[in-house]
């Protein structure tokens, strides 16, 4: 048996996302288990204690993530999971994490809503709740997996991007790849990159907590180093210190955005098949990509110039790229299973210069090759 | 799309099923081919209709449902009722005549087998049907090999209940040959 084939597992979708996210560092959970995500916490709560690590089940989604950003200001990197009524209550915190830049994971498996909705069935409804589902002008960073390895590869790039810019970051999942199984092969640890958080070089009486150099992030104290610094999610100056200053508030304001502005070919990812000479492009994400690749490949087999276009950071919005889509496409086809979240924004980026479609389901299932490659024959 | 096998496995909340996929799957990854697995189930852990689903080919597998399968198994009449006209034509059906009274013709061949009751009488657990079934699939499809179902039965039950799972996959391989000649 050759290496690869040794190395081969059957592994689900939620797994891969626990998996990714401790072997990126990943050592304390705090999360109140919901379908379809119920796995990872499943997953968290036997292998952290054996690696040194914490998992705490909680009381409700808004503890959850107060609970990761503390463990984060520690220095641990942190990681909760949930589902669409979770991800709702953890709104609150999200923008903290943001305000207060503290690097934290949220993996959200999206299923039917709203509210409770169908427990067991995928959606994509909450794309848009990802992007402003917290008050305020925030920058986010959500990640979206087609597959299980790519669920693996996300995961681990979502603390990476959390580290790194400190911040909170979305595994934009759905209920179709949260419980797939399929075939992987992992990278070796050594072949995975691994990021942690920039900490200050100064004393801690020189230390300016929000002081930032010209990567526009400022470097991490951990708490309990003895760095002493104050937290909010007020409005506040480089020692942290609530302000109402006008100039402050906009410059804190302008940079966390210039984190994301200033970094976007470090944070925009993207997958394509047979775009070159594509006249209709499919735009897909997450597991609606799946059969956008296959009504692709079916269109291509009835000499139909087709190509799939798909943006695995869905946050910040991929303006560059679809405004060349724009250039080059007649038609964008845009297959959700919601009622058109994200086409908005692609029209948003087209400005009419092609014609924007969308194949939509809000059924609880997943959207049907066929459906697809319907819509690429309707307009060609 | 190259060579590629699609099954359903379809019954009750319960019964295992989805288990049952994921062994199937896991398989066919040790016969070193490409798979993948999904599921469909209701929100109550027991009762109402259940399915997993399974593709084994040696290609990129996109689309991870299954619209036709190639190879049906039905352990409750109502999936049965629910399942049996998707149906690729020339596919097989097998079906756990413990529970399906009522099988309408088909385009392809069906199997009756009394795979939960062999499981309740043979075995003396009717929680083994799912391994019996999956026996009786492999031996009539020949879709994975027996040493790779084996290896993988093994790997996904509890442990100390290796011996009552591996009778009761050989039950399921034997049944399966008693219809076959």
């Amino acid at each position: 048996m050759s290496r690869v084939v040794e190395l081969a597992r059957l592994m689900q979708g939620n797994e891969a996302a626990a998996e990714g996210a401790l072997a990126a560092g990943v050592r304390f959970f705090a999360g109140y288990p919901i379908t379809p995500s119920t796995e990872v916490a499943e997953i968290m709560a036997e292998r952290l204690p054996r690696l040194g690590g914490k998992f705490i089940q909680m009381e409700d989604e808004i503890a959850s993530m107060a609970a990761i950003i503390g463990a984060s200001l520690t220095g641990v990197k942190s990681l909760t999971a949930t589902s669409g009524p979770g991800f709702s209550l953890m709104q609150e915190n999200i923008g903290f994490a943001a305000m207060a830049e503290v690097p934290c994971v949220i993996v959200n498996v999206q299923r039917s809503g709203p509210s409770t909705g169908m427990p067991t069935a995928p959606a994509q409804g909450d794309v848009m709740q990802a992007r402003w589902g917290t008050h305020g002008d925030h920058p986010v960073i959500a990640l979206c997996p087609s597959s299980v390895r790519e669920a693996y590869d996300l995961a681990i790039r979502s603390v990476n991007l959390a580290e790194k810019y400190r911040m909170p970051v979305i595994l934009l999942m759905d209920e179709v790849i949260g419980h797939l199984r399929e075939r992987v092969v992992l990278p070796l640890p050594d072949e995975i990159e691994i990021i942690n958080r920039r900490e200050p070089q100064e004393a801690p009486a020189d230390y300016y907590a929000y002081r930032a150099d010209e990567t526009g992030v400022p470097p991490m104290a951990n708490f309990g180093t003895g760095y002493r610094y104050h937290v909010t999610g007020l409005a506040h100056d480089e020692k942290g210190n609530p302000t109402n200053d006008p100039a402050r508030a906009e410059g804190l304001l302008l940079r966390l955005h210039d984190k994301l502005n200033l970094n976007l070919d470090d944070i925009l990812i993207e997958d394509s098949r047979s775009l070159d000479d594509a006249e209709v492009v499919v735009l897909a994400y997450g597991a609606t990509a799946r059969p956008a690749r296959q009504a692709v490949k079916e269109a291509r087999q009835q000499n139909i110039k087709a190509g799939l276009y798909r943006p695995l950071t869905l946050w910040p919005f991929p303006t560059a790229s679809v405004d060349r889509l724009a250039r080059q496409a007649r038609t964008i086809i845009v297959p959700e299973m919601n009622l058109g979240q994200y086409r908005i924004e692609v029209e948003r980026v087209v400005r009419g210069r092609a014609n924007v479609v969308g194949v939509n389901r809000v059924n609880g299932e997943l959207i049907a090759p066929g459906e697809i490659l319907q819509a690429i024959l309707e307009v060609v | 799309m190259g060579d590629k096998t699609e099954l359903r496995l379809s019954g009750t909340g319960g019964q295992g099923l989805i288990l049952a996929g994921i062994i199937m799957a896991d398989a066919a990854i040790r016969d070193g081919k490409n798979s993948i697995q999904s599921q469909s189930y209701g929100p109550e852990a027991r009762g109402g209709a259940s399915r997993a689903e399974v593709i084994i080919g040696d290609e990129e597998i996109d689309y991870p449902k299954v619209a036709n399968p190639n190879v049906l198994l039905v352990m409750s009449q109502e999936a049965c009722d629910k399942f049996v006209h998707d149906l690729a034509s020339g596919g097989v059906v097998i079906a756990d005549s413990t529970y399906v009274q009522e099988l309408p013709a088909v385009d392809g061949q069906i199997y009756k087998l009394p795979i939960s009751q062999t499981a309740r009488e043979e075995v003396g657990r009717e929680m083994v049907a799912n391994v019996v079934a999956l026996g009786a699939v492999a031996r009539i499809t020949g879709v994975v090999s027996r040493d790779a179902l084996t290896e993988a039965l093994m790997a996904r039950i509890p442990r100390g209940t290796e011996e009552m799972n591996r009778k009761a996959l050989e039950l399921g391989w034997q049944l399966a040959e008693q219809v076959l000649h």
